[in-house]
């Protein structure tokens, strides 16, 4: 039964979408060489708009690309010398080409390939660009455009990375028992790295990047379904969904930033503050709170408060005191700083800041600038606003937030 | 399996130092050698860098290759299924006065 090409491509794109990281995770364990299946499962999409065309749709595309890429990677082998080594593995119902360390503990083999992408004796920049072009099947060309870095540079970084996976002997498994929870925080890390990148375009003319804050809430929900018990992917997950909610109202006319005070809170998406404020709860409730639990439990504050003005600042203030012993960090310091502010008035949240100016981590980060403008414009100090603002312009290479710090200077009397 | 080198980077002013920390050092590599001796397959201490002698494009010269603050000061070699495993087994390497470094042994064939 033949089907439409328009039917067909649709139906290959979402099998890509959705569909990619389960039939590469399960083919590299099969060949037990990352870059062969890739390649192959590569082909078998190709194949796919093909033979889908002449013989209809599968009811399991999934299981039709990963059979397809299964004989490519055969042909391949036999073709080549390590056919001997690995022909009895490919040739098994599901014989495993990796060793399958405890593959009835973790079934999906998509965790394997995320664990192994996200391994830390790989740089962390490479962990992220292998996430994207692993799990999430993004070109090298895309990869490199959501991070900010040329195409020659990115091919580089997942190219070393690779060789660094197959010449160290980084295996393909989900980590034991004693080492899980730390394994599960730097997947974590890359997956929140990924959303922050798209959350706050570094440069450009856009704020945000939603190609990689869509990829990044995609992890998180298969991180959720994998590892349903984890308080971090719990958090993690409730982080995106709380914060993605308001993603809609961030920009106005012609993408000008509104800040949160202006955000028309109607339009929030209240299906995933719903469904964001649920998992806060649920990952509040394991001890001790994951850094991303506490993160997304303020998240859920500003998301459920029913204006800005009754924002519920020192609940906010309490638990960035809680998170800032947990991940102590600048950044935290700095957003505590602002919550202080809000909490008890623009003179403590400048006391506040002003304990930070030498911190070296934030020498360079323009959001510690913009809130010290921002209690002095409050305080009617406007000489000493122009400058902070006039400072923070200095630091951002993004175009929304550029024209918001422009607007403010001009707005001073 | 494969095999893996465990470099040892320490600063040498610890151990000429001397003293208890030293003593529990030398200890701790006994006993290491005996928990993994089955994944062993070498490993030796070297004398210090003040003992080097450096070749580059056939000039002979005193002193280390690279000089630096924390220097090559022993190595072992291991056997392990998978990075993962070697780490584990480093881990176990006694390192007081800096740390290690892993590297894959090259396979050919």
């Amino acid at each position: 039964m033949a089907a439409s090409s328009a039917a067909v491509h649709a139906a290959v794109a979402d099998a890509h979408r959705q569909q990619w990281a389960r039939v590469l995770a399960t083919v590299a364990r099969l060949t037990g060489d990352l870059d062969l299946a890739e390649e192959c499962v590569q082909d078998a999409y190709g194949k796919a708009l093909i033979a889908w065309a002449a013989d209809g749709i599968p009811a399991n595309p999934a299981a039709w690309l990963t059979t397809a890429a299964r004989r490519l990677a055969l042909d391949q082998l036999r073709r080549s010398a390590t056919l001997q080594r690995k022909l009895p593995l490919l040739a098994g119902p599901d014989a495993g080409g990796w060793p399958d360390h405890g593959s009835g503990v973790w079934p999906d083999d998509r965790l394997r390939l995320l664990f192994t992408c996200c391994h830390p004796a790989l740089a962390v920049e490479a962990q992220v660009a292998l996430t994207l072009r692993l799990l999430c099947g993004l070109a090298t060309a895309e990869v490199a455009r959501g991070l900010l870095v040329s195409e020659a540079t990115m091919a580089a970084r997942i190219t070393r990375a690779k060789k660094k996976i197959a010449a160290a002997g980084i295996p393909y498994r989900v980590p034991g028992p004693a080492h899980l929870p730390e394994r599960i925080d730097a997947v974590c890390h890359v997956v929140y790295l990924l959303y922050t990148a798209g959350h706050t375009a570094a440069a450009g003319t856009d704020l945000t990047r939603p190609d990689l804050t869509e990829r990044a809430l995609d992890l998180a929900r298969m991180l959720r379904l994998l590892l349903p018990g984890n308080t971090s992917v719990a958090g993690l997950l409730a982080l995106i969904l709380l914060t993605d909610a308001r993603s809609d109202t961030r920009t106005g006319h012609q993408g000008r930033l509104q800040l949160m005070a202006d955000q028309d809170r109607t339009r929030w998406d209240r299906a995933a503050i719903t469904e964001g404020a649920a998992l806060v709860r649920e990952a509040l409730r394991m001890r001790p709170p994951s850094r991303y639990a506490l993160q997304a439990a303020i998240a859920a504050v500003h998301a459920e408060s029913p204006s800005f003005e009754d924002t519920d600042w020192a609940e906010i203030l309490a638990l960035y005191d809680l998170l800032a012993a947990r991940w102590p960090s600048p950044v935290v310091a700095l957003n505590r700083a602002v919550a202080a502010g809000f909490a008890h008035g623009p003179s403590a949240g400048l006391a506040a800041l002003d304990e930070l100016a030498t911190e070296p981590q934030l020498a360079q980060y323009p959001y510690l600038a913009a809130a010290r403008a921002d209690f002095h414009r409050r305080l009617g100090h406007h000489d000493d606003a122009r400058l902070a603002y006039q400072e923070a312009l200095i630091l951002t290479g993004n175009r929304a937030e550029r024209d918001y710090l422009t607007a403010r200077i001009t707005a001073l009397p | 399996m494969g095999q893996y080198l465990v470099l040892i980077y320490e600063d040498e002013a610890g151990w000429q130092a001397g003293g208890p920390a030293v003593e529990a050092g030398l200890a701790a590599h006994q006993a290491f050698g005996e928990k993994h001796k089955d994944v062993l397959c070498g490993g030796q201490a070297l004398q210090p860098t003040s003992t080097a002698t450096s070749i580059r494009d056939g000039v002979v010269s005193d002193g280390p290759f690279v000089e630096t603050k924390e220097v090559l000061g022993g190595y072992y070699l291991i056997e392990a299924d998978d990075l993962d495993a070697a780490l584990a087994i480093a881990k176990d390497v006694p390192a007081p006065f800096g740390g290690v470094e892993v590297r894959p042994v090259m396979t050919t064939g």
